[in-house]
């Protein structure tokens, strides 16, 4: 071996100890004699790794949009829109439905006079977005109407729900002021699974209260003899619907709903107002897509422990509300949140683009769903199919047990390889230290994030490291057994045994790339730890060791070698 | 030198038929007690929250009350079914498991109710010593839905069957594709193994557990190759020598680095085990079981099982070369009876 090359490989090998050095110890600032003492390494540890939830504790939430309720409504609504447009248009109605479920979302309408369904559908699609052919097939046959989804709009539709309900999310998690959080989708497309990590947060249950708040505000007229007389209310569901004297059923432009005074505040918690029921019309005169703004406030004029929420509307949204309250004066407008009316008040005057909310809130509900009115309804309502937390302690005590095991680990490793291979194993003892310091490198350098299963990844790679050394090793016995000189069964061990060393990495490498792939959160960190300590072991435990018997084969010549 | 195992010379292939055996029992015994715990009404495997569903509370108390006060605790709030564990590395910790919910229902909130009983919980954003009211407090919870659990399942199992065929294709690229096909079924020999462990003793399935299996496909095909390394290499040197022998040799020949590797491996897993803690426990059990049969399975499974294929293949040849005179397989590698070379017949580790 050529001596300039040796000359070379030290130079190669210092460089990338020191760079990895001080990827480790040095990026925040100049290093210190105290970095290089035990804790001193620790402290520059723990501030340059990113730790996993599972280490430093926080939450993990993944959560489906069910964007078959999305459909659901989609459909429903356009059904009743299309049926009022028919009516609207003169046509006789005889009866219809929507038809949901996952590959059948329908819109089926029955005149009366089955001649006239052509007609029928030109009034209906002029006023009823139904007409849009990239989202409804319409058929005819039979005397009735039907339109019906078609697969690659209900996919889409699904889709775009699942990133709005995504945007709307992040508003509200911002809004919260959680740190660092980690939004994205989770699984395959047509899963709308969203993910969201919290770091920190120990208790999820605000932000779930926040994210369930599906905030659907409407704006509706309640039907009722106009004001002096008092609102039309209810005692039952049942005599709400009799009062529409259409013989038990609800027409379709018509809705019952509950009507409920909340009473968030404390002092009124124990004597809650009786349920009432009020009768509706529908569709609503505007919804919560023509909030501009909402604002948690103190209630006038009433105790100061309660809140209401004033709203500002959008200029459309103010236009038509103005024009409809102008028209509607001393009649019955209700505040409808989430198919509950919140409060009913008489119109006096025209109003344009503010109102309120009064309900007796306290101040934390009030702001919270003052926040998810803000940022807009939910396209649905979504649903929690995993959650977990680590409070910090927990993943105190993790970090103990998971160093405890890895310098364990690693000292009977060590202990072994100087036993059995005496001065060689100084050699491999060598390049495992290397291994492992270039390891938190890489930790540090690709931001990669340390997880527990992480730390199982690092504990791993110490068993499988020396393996490499070990088959060196043992190959070099083999040749010198054969009575090869020293310096030929060096260079044959190293070259045989590495081309069983890549075939071994490469098979360990593909299992991690799967693992990576299917794996979130702290398995994938297993699977990250274990990957960058195999690509190192090529570098420390072929590499170093190799210069290593070069550098000791070049001083003096060797009688015997400590293998 | 120190060493061990040095110039041995076993019969690994004439004791296949044990090898077998021995395999064959252990994973039968596994698939029985599947089968059987299945049959009769229990689960075959104990799948944690991860594939199951359900709600795990891991709270610590300042006075830890006996699991049965805390289980008498949960039944007076309603939550009957619940499993109270407590952990083998913290005296104030238990684990609380609640099955799976009806929608709407939060397994947390539930069982923070019932042991609000006890005194009540440490302050959001304060540890529990901290707290001086407190009497315990929840650090951790996992709650999978229904739906989680069973799409963790199927994710795990078409992730274990595509890592498996990776590795079938990388070796058959490298190697034969009989070499692949039995380092795969060695594999699978060592994964189903392990989950026959898992059967007998009940212990928990959960996602790390999977990791395990995953690394144990990694590791165990690793020291296959070691072995059909040094085959390769050895047909190369010994044209002569059957594979029968050749296999023998091979296997003798990388021995002290199978034993010395895997201990050392071992020994990395044991100190897992040991000292890893409870949250690892599982998926240090799973590969201590892994290591021991991944070692034993390239050995005593893999090497049987390609000699066996190589060697009914070669007869096959062999037969439509006499019929046909001419070879139908291609890409087959020389038989036996070519001429080589001349060599010196070696059984130990020498070799020009």
């Amino acid at each position: 071996m050529k001596k300039h090359n040796l000359l070379a490989r030290v130079i190669i090998i210092v460089v990338v100890f020191l760079l990895g050095l001080y990827a480790v110890i040095g990026p925040r600032r100049r290093p210190a004699l105290a970095d290089f003492k035990w804790s001193g390494i620790k402290q520059s540890l723990a501030t340059n790794i990113h730790l996993g939830l599972d280490l430093q504790g926080g939450s993990h939430l993944v959560m489906r949009v069910k964007t078959e309720e999305f459909l659901k409504r989609l459909t429903e609504e356009d059904f009743v829109a299309a049926q009022n447009a028919a009516k609207d248009a003169g046509y006789d109605v005889k009866s219809g439905r929507a038809d949901v479920g996952p590959g059948n979302y329908r819109v089926v309408i029955e005149p009366g006079d089955t001649s006239k369904t052509a007609e029928i559908k030109e009034a209906v699609e002029k006023k009823v977005e139904l007409g849009d052919t990239s989202v409804w097939n319409y058929s005819g046959s039979g005397g009735t109407l039907t339109w019906s989804m078609t697969g690659a709009a209900e996919r889409t539709l699904a889709d775009n729900a699942t990133q709005q309900a995504l945007h709307i999310i992040e508003t509200r998690i911002n809004a919260l002021g959680i740190a660092e959080p980690t939004l994205q989708t989770h699984g395959a497309q047509t899963s709308h699974q969203i993910l969201l990590q919290m770091p920190g947060v120990q208790d999820p249950e605000r932000v779930k209260e926040v994210l369930r708040g599906e905030s659907r505000l409407e704006l509706v007229h309640v039907i009722s003899p106009p004001s002096p007389q008092p609102a039309a209310t209810y005692a039952t569901q049942a005599e709400a619907i009799a009062s529409l004297g259409s013989a038990g059923t609800v027409p379709p432009n018509r809705k019952v709903v509950p009507y409920q005074e909340r009473n968030d505040a404390a002092a009124d918690k124990n004597q809650p107002k009786p349920k009432q029921w009020v009768v509706v019309e529908i569709p609503a005169i505007i919804d919560g897509s023509e909030l501009r703004n909402a604002q948690a406030s103190q209630s006038q004029g009433g105790r100061s422990d309660e809140y209401e929420i004033d709203f500002s509307l959008k200029k459309a949204g103010a236009d038509k509300f103005g024009a409809w309250t102008g028209s509607h004066i001393n009649e019955y407008m209700g505040v409808v949140l989430n198919d509950e009316v919140r409060s009913i008040a008489f119109i006096k005057s025209q109003i344009y683009d503010r109102g309120q909310i009064s309900g007796r809130f306290t101040k934390q509900t009030a702001e919270d769903l003052a926040l998810t009115l803000r940022s807009g309804a939910l396209p649905a309502p979504i649903e929690y199919l995993e959650e977990r937390t680590v409070g910090p302690s927990l993943g105190a005590d993790s970090i103990r047990a998971g160093v405890r095991a890895s310098l364990v680990g690693l000292g009977l490793v060590i202990v072994f390889m100087l036993f059995y291979y005496r001065g060689s194993g100084v050699n491999a003892v060598v390049a495992l230290m290397l291994n492992m310091i270039l390891m938190m490198a890489g930790l540090i350098v690709f931001g990669a994030t340390l997880t527990l299963p992480g730390i199982a990844g690092i504990i791993l790679t110490i068993g499988m490291a020396v393996d490499s050394n070990v088959l060196i090793f043992e190959r070099i016995r083999e040749e010198l057994r054969s009575g090869k000189t020293i310096p030929s069964a060096v260079e044959l061990g190293f070259n045989r045994a590495f081309i069983t060393i890549i075939d071994t990495h490469v098979t360990t490498i593909i299992s991690s790339l799967f693992l990576f792939v299917f794996g979130t959160g702290p398995i994938r960190g297993f699977a990250v730890t274990l990957v960058i300590g195999l690509l190192i072991n090529l570098f420390s435990a072929v590499y170093v060791s190799r210069t290593i018997f070069i550098w000791l084969l070049s001083r003096r010549k060797m009688e015997s070698l400590s293998i | 030198m120190f060493q061990i195992l040095h110039d041995v010379k076993i019969d690994w292939l004439g004791n296949r038929r044990w090898f077998v055996g021995i395999s064959v029992l252990v994973m039968l015994a596994g698939l029985f007690s599947a089968i059987f715990r299945q049959a009769t009404g229990r689960q075959a495997f104990n799948l944690g929250v991860d594939f199951k569903g359900g709600t795990v509370v891991t709270a610590r108390f300042k006075q830890r009350p006996s699991d049965d006060a805390i289980r008498r605790a949960l039944v007076s709030k309603g939550v009957g079914d619940a499993v109270v564990q407590p952990v083998t590395d913290r005296t104030d910790t238990v684990l609380i498991k609640v099955p799976l919910e009806a929608e709407g229902q939060d397994g947390r909130a539930r069982v923070r109710e019932a042991l609000n009983t006890f005194g009540s919980e440490a302050r959001a954003g304060t540890e529990l010593e901290a707290d001086q009211k407190a009497a315990y407090k929840i650090v951790g919870t996992d709650a999978v839905g229904a739906i989680a659990g069973a799409q963790l399942r199927n994710k795990a199992i078409a992730v274990t069957l595509a890592a498996l065929v990776g590795i079938l294709i990388y070796i058959a690229v490298r190697f034969e594709w009989t070499y692949g096909a039995a380092a795969v079924i060695a594999v699978f020999h060592d994964v189903l193994v392990t989950l026959g462990f898992f059967s007998i003793f009940q212990l928990e399935v959960g996602l790390t557990v999977i990791a395990a299996l995953l690394t144990l496909v990694g590791f165990s095909v690793n020291d296959t190759i070691v072995v059909f390394d040094r085959i390769r290499e050895n047909r190369k040197l010994h044209r002569r020598d059957s594979l029968y022998k050749v296999t023998n040799d091979s296997i003798n020949q990388t021995l002290s680095r199978t034993v010395i590797a895997n201990g050392l491996v071992f020994l990395s897993v044991l100190a897992m085990v040991l000292f890893g803690g409870d949250v690892l426990r599982a998926f240090s059990l799973a590969l201590f079981i892994g290591v021991v049969f991944g070692t034993y399975s390239s050995i005593a499974v893999a090497s049987p099982i390609m000699v066996w294929w190589e060697q009914r293949l070669e007869a096959a040849n062999r037969a439509a070369a006499l019929s046909f005179n001419q070879p139908v397989r291609g890409g087959a590698r020389p038989a036996p009876v070519t001429p080589g070379p001349r060599k010196q017949r070696s059984t130990g580790a020498g070799r020009a």
